[in-house]
């Protein structure tokens, strides 16, 4: 444990804080900006990004020298994830759209990679990041809500977007009152309802995402209080997590390629 | 944990990393797996049609050798009648010489017979001549007797 003389609660307290950077007056202040807006989570982001452009790094690369011979290892692996994307978003989505594919592998990517992150023993970056001077790092991402609501904005903003491209303005509007019951008068009903399924997306992609990583890594600071205990208690909590990183990132790229899908679909 | 200026900073990262794998990761990848796909069916196709051409191959070879055969069991049929021919022409050939040469043997031996015939006749009235004369001792003179014993010798 690098922390040393804390206690059980501090250490978990420094474990669950951001590296934040805000302005205040003027000037720029680190890790006193409770309240404020305009603050960065520095970690969060640095991660986030590193991961993506690794991700897109690697795949641009193996893009850029890809033969349609037979293909190396590294080619292979990105070929079939290309195609397992590939397949699902076909089997789902029944449209024409350049967008849905891509964005569905970079969900999944980035977001195994972000949540692959946990997988790194809960101290050792923090204290190497402590070593060099810095006194709070997060490095799992997606325990951040800023990332997962970031992410799953962007979709309902995807999903509007496709919704009104589908049926037009008045379609789209009309799918949020006249559903499920077609009488003038259960507009209001029909909104409230169409309303909350329609907002339940955003935040049951996000909320899913960062309460399933969240709680994984609470579990992984509590082990890490265990003394000598934490060893075979981290190794089998780190062996069933693996199934939850991949299954959140699926769930995640899954669930984006259904919302599209049902937005661009006619009623 | 507060919502803050983070969830904008990754919204942007976030439409920046699709955006780039729109534009430079997924259609090169999805071209390339399209044309290995396009090029496997080739393949398949081709290893079909070459399936079909070598059956059809075996077939007329098959064919080819059929017909080999028959001619080759009508030619074999035609040389033995042939052979059979020349055979029995052979044999009617030797037989007819054989009684040629059987018939050219009998008129030898005749003809050699009617000279040994009249030789012996000669022979035979010099014999009756001699012993004629041995038994009438000087009595007759072969001169004056000539004549009849060459008629009597013709007789004989």
């Amino acid at each position: 444990m690098a922390a040393g003389q804390k206690t059980a609660g501090e250490y978990i307290q420094h474990h669950l804080q951001n590296l934040q950077v805000c302005k205040v007056d003027g000037e720029w202040v680190w890790n006193h900006c409770q309240g404020n807006f305009w603050t960065l989570n520095v970690d969060s982001m640095f991660f986030s990004v590193f991961l993506g452009a690794l991700f897109l790094f690697l795949f641009w690369r193996t893009a850029n020298r890809i033969t349609t011979g037979v293909p190396g290892r590294f080619q292979a692996a990105v070929e079939s994830l290309v195609e397992f994307v590939d397949t699902s978003v076909k089997e789902t989505f029944h449209g024409e759209s350049k967008l849905i594919a891509p964005l569905g592998l970079t969900i999944f990517v980035w977001v195994f990679l972000m949540n692959l992150m946990d997988l790194i023993p809960v101290d050792w970056l923090p204290a190497t990041a402590h070593v060099a001077g810095i006194e709070y790092l997060k490095v799992v991402p997606t325990t951040d809500l800023n990332i997962t609501f970031a992410m799953s904005l962007s979709v309902f903003v995807l999903i509007i977007y496709y919704s009104i491209k589908a049926k037009g303005v008045s379609g789209f509007v009309k799918e949020l009152t006249l559903q499920p019951f077609n009488h003038p008068i259960a507009i209001p009903f029909n909104l409230v309802l169409e309303g909350v399924a329609l907002l339940a997306k955003p935040l049951s992609l996000s909320l899913r995402l960062f309460g399933n990583l969240f709680a994984g890594e609470l579990i992984f600071i509590l082990i890490a209080l265990l003394g000598v205990w934490q060893l075979p208690l981290h190794f089998a909590w780190a062996v069933f997590h693996i199934l939850i990183i991949v299954l959140q990132a699926f769930i995640f790229m899954m669930l984006t390629i259904v919302y599209l899908a049902l937005a661009n679909e006619e009623h | 944990m507060d919502i803050n200026m983070t969830i904008i900073g990754q919204t942007i990262a976030m439409i920046v990393f699709v955006w780039f794998c729109m534009r430079f990761v997924w259609p090169p990848l999805v071209h390339a797996l399209d044309e290995r796909r396009k090029t496997i069916a080739d393949g398949l196709a081709a290893a079909e049609d070459g399936q079909k051409k070598l059956e059809e191959a075996q077939a007329r070879f098959e064919e080819t050798v059929r017909e080999s055969r028959e001619k080759a069991a009508e030619v074999i049929q035609q040389a033995e009648k042939r052979g059979r021919e020349i055979v029995d022409q052979a044999r009617g050939e030797a037989v007819s010489e054989g009684e040629r040469l059987i018939a050219q043997a009998k008129a030898e031996i005749s003809q050699e017979a009617s000279r040994a015939r009249d030789a012996l006749r000669g022979d035979v009235a010099a014999v009756a001549l001699s012993g004629a004369r041995q038994l009438l001792e000087r009595e007759i003179d072969p001169a004056t007797h000539k004549q009849l014993l060459d008629k009597l010798a013709s007789e004989l």
